[in-house]
């Protein structure tokens, strides 16, 4: 789960991290409300997850009330690399002496964590490490052992930090890497750490990724979860205890297993067409579950065919079979479906399905040919059903 | 031969309760023909579960009937832990099945096992266990879409595509030594590389199937072991070329970080290693009978 700038700052404030004193705001007004709480000048920032906000004229410096509303304004609502800005992060504006770069993440090859601290920061570190590596100071932290202080001290001074800003730096980085370990962080990035002109250091922003896997140890996530996506068919499918992902085609996908979701998308692509979703419903594929997910895949108005992709090993073939039925019998699709159905007892399984074949649902025995009917159907007058029909 | 584990191979289940994951799967298993000699359960220690001898502690039952396996298939929060108890108790080879298991808790039982118990093979987590077909089953491959003999080895990330992968080579006559699936977590105990060192190493082994999938750099790191070390023939097949940049497809270590851990990267990679890279699953399969075909 990917966390606003404002969220991540909040967490950030949870593990000792400095950060600006500021607020969020969601209309013209409220920004006007926080940039007097935070003190002028301030800093209007669009929050979406995405990088860039700078270049597209989503962060602002407002002296007084006047530019706030002006900037406010024009920034909400604006859309930036396909985010519609609907709420802004108000702080007071750093008087900036210095920027820095600091991360932590897991480095899979050497299954250790990596941090990474820059005295080149404010810009991508991506960049950096590819103009000037030499600006990059990384260690490997050992998961067991963790980061002590003395470490981030020699780390600093490797990294070439100035002076003045060196002690804090320390400091920071323990607390940074403690929001990492025990915050149960995917990544933790500040860009820019600044040190500021009258010698503080402190998060300008905050770039936070939790690991999913350990919600169930962290109540207090649950304020990050509501505003968690933006695509509301991931939303309904998240609803459903769905794997979901929205794509931009028009062939609906379900599979059982991950890897055989993100294959047959790759197959629909491979022939011709364009998956509008990556789902995958696991092992079981019962009823439940096989209704839940055609429901996500009817409530997309892009989807013109389903293509439904089973393979069944412990869950024998003819028990997804009987699951489909059951599940058909439930939802209202507006969109044909093709099905490969393959596995143990798949024989079972299609004779079971035959009497239930129509132009509306069609078996294939392989994912190949399965693929091609569902894009081949996908382009057919009329495929998207009653909406079209009517 | 195969890999890993075989006939010889016993099994101790961790987390036995007449309710638990770890009977049903034991008991599957055992009807395989897995020697599944004990379970553990600290609150039913002295018990007898369907035939199964339950022990409080894994130590305990490793002393009682020198199981050298361990099947873990517990919820994620305790799953790290149920690892260092096997670890701990000299179990050898640890298959852990549990999917949702956060990545420090991974990293961190990871790196103790290095440290403290380089003895032990961790074989997962987040994974459908492994299976040597006519010999051992130790996790939730359907044992009926296995056939005994070889000559193939099968290494993958991905449960359902490795199902996919047994279930067309046993139709048309191939067998497998052995097929490992090494899970789509971030930080699996056993990678790429361990599972092709030892299928070069296994004289029954004649060619590996190995299906990766986008996210980190395992494959990568797998071509250059290829280039290097493996004089099998290699058939590769990478899923996820459709996956967008930053979004986590099902398995939690299957996500493109930036440009990097693509699928396009990978199969690159691995052709440029000299493995035959198939575009989908069947044509993976149809490579390997016909490679199977030519070795006679």
């Amino acid at each position: 789960m990917d966390l606003y700038e404002y969220q991540g700052k909040q967490y950030f404030a949870r593990y000792g991290i400095p950060t600006s004193a500021g607020g969020v705001a969601d209309s013209v007004e409220e920004a006007v409300v926080q940039a007097q709480a935070a003190g002028y000048p301030v800093v209007v920032k669009a929050q979406v997850k995405v990088g860039g906000r700078g270049k597209a004229g989503g962060i602002k410096l407002a002296a007084d009330a006047e530019e706030v509303r002006r900037h406010a304004g024009a920034i909400l609502g604006m859309d930036i690399k396909g985010h519609v800005v609907h709420r802004l992060w108000v702080e007071h504006a750093s008087d900036i002496a210095k920027e820095y770069y600091a991360s932590f993440t897991l480095d899979r090859p050497a299954k250790t964590y990596l941090g990474m601290l820059s005295k080149e920061g404010g810009v991508e570190i991506e960049e950096v490490a590819a103009t000037n590596p030499g600006a990059i100071a990384r260690i490997h932290v050992d998961p067991v052992r963790g980061l002590d202080l003395a470490t981030a001290r020699r780390w600093v001074d490797d990294a070439g930090l100035d002076d003045a800003a060196r002690v804090q730096a320390a400091d920071v980085l323990v607390a940074l890497y403690r929001c990492y370990d025990e915050g149960d962080c995917d990544l933790a990035e500040v860009n820019p750490l600044i040190l500021t002109a009258d010698g503080r250091v402190h998060a300008l922003d905050a770039k936070v990724t939790l690991d999913d896997n350990a919600r169930f140890r962290h109540p207090e996530w649950e304020e990050f979860e509501a505003t968690e996506t933006e695509d509301p068919r991931e939303q309904m499918a998240r609803e459903r205890g769905l794997n979901y992902v929205g794509l931009s085609g028009d062939v609906g996908i379900i599979a059982n297993g991950a890897g055989l979701a993100m294959s047959t998308c790759d197959v629909v692509n491979q022939v011709g067409g364009s998956p509008a979703n990556f789902l995958d419903i696991g092992g079981g594929a019962n009823a439940d579950v096989m209704a839940a997910a055609l429901e996500v895949i009817n409530a997309d108005p892009a989807v013109r065919t389903i293509f439904v992709n089973i393979f069944g090993g412990i869950t024998r073939v003819d028990e997804v079979a009987k699951g489909v039925i059951e599940a058909l019998a439930r939802v209202d699709l507006r969109s044909p479906i093709v099905l490969r159905l393959d596995g143990t007892n798949a024989e079972e399984g299609r004779a079971l399905l035959r009497p239930h074949l129509s132009e509306r649902l069609v078996a294939e025995p392989t994912m190949l040919e399965a693929a091609k009917r569902a894009v081949a159907m996908a382009v057919m007058p009329g495929a998207r059903g009653t909406e079209e029909r009517a | 031969m195969s890999i890993f584990v075989d006939e010889t191979t016993t099994v101790v289940v961790q987390g036995v309760s007449p309710t638990s994951q770890g009977l049903y799967h034991g008991k599957r298993n055992r009807a395989y023909g897995t020697k599944v000699v004990a379970g553990t359960n600290p609150r039913r220690g002295g018990e007898v579960i369907e035939g199964i001898p339950v022990f409080a502690t894994v130590a305990e039952a490793v002393e009682a009937t020198g199981a050298t396996a361990s099947f873990i298939s517990v919820p994620p929060p305790f799953a790290a832990a149920a690892i260092l108890e096997a670890a701990e108790a000299g179990i050898s080879f640890v298959v852990c099945i549990t999917e949702g298991i956060p990545a420090h808790d991974e990293a961190r039982a990871y790196n103790r096992l290095v440290e403290e118990h380089p003895g032990t093979r961790l074989l997962g987590p987040n994974c459908p266990g492994i299976i040597s077909p006519g010999k051992c089953n130790i996790g939730i491959t359907s044992g009926d879409i296995a056939l005994p003999g070889g000559p193939v080895g099968i290494v993958s990330r991905s449960g359902t595509l490795t199902y996919q992968a047994l279930h067309e080579l046993s139709q048309n006559g191939v067998g497998q030594t052995t097929c490992v699936g090494i899970g789509g977590d971030p930080v699996p105990g056993t990678n790429f590389i361990d599972c092709l060192a030892a299928f070069q190493e296994d004289p029954d082994t004649k060619a590996v199937m190995m299906i990766g999938e986008i996210g980190g750099s395992e494959e990568e790191r797998a071509a250059e072991f290829i280039a290097e070390h493996v004089t099998k023939p290699v058939v590769c097949y990478v899923a996820g070329v459709t996956a967008p940049p930053g979004r986590r497809m099902g398995h939690a270590g299957a996500i493109i970080s930036g440009s990097r851990g693509t699928a396009q990267a990978k199969m690159e990679a691995l052709s440029a290693a000299g493995a035959i890279v198939a575009q989908n699953p069947s044509e993976a399969g149809e490579r390997m009978v016909e490679i199977v075909k030519e070795l006679g």
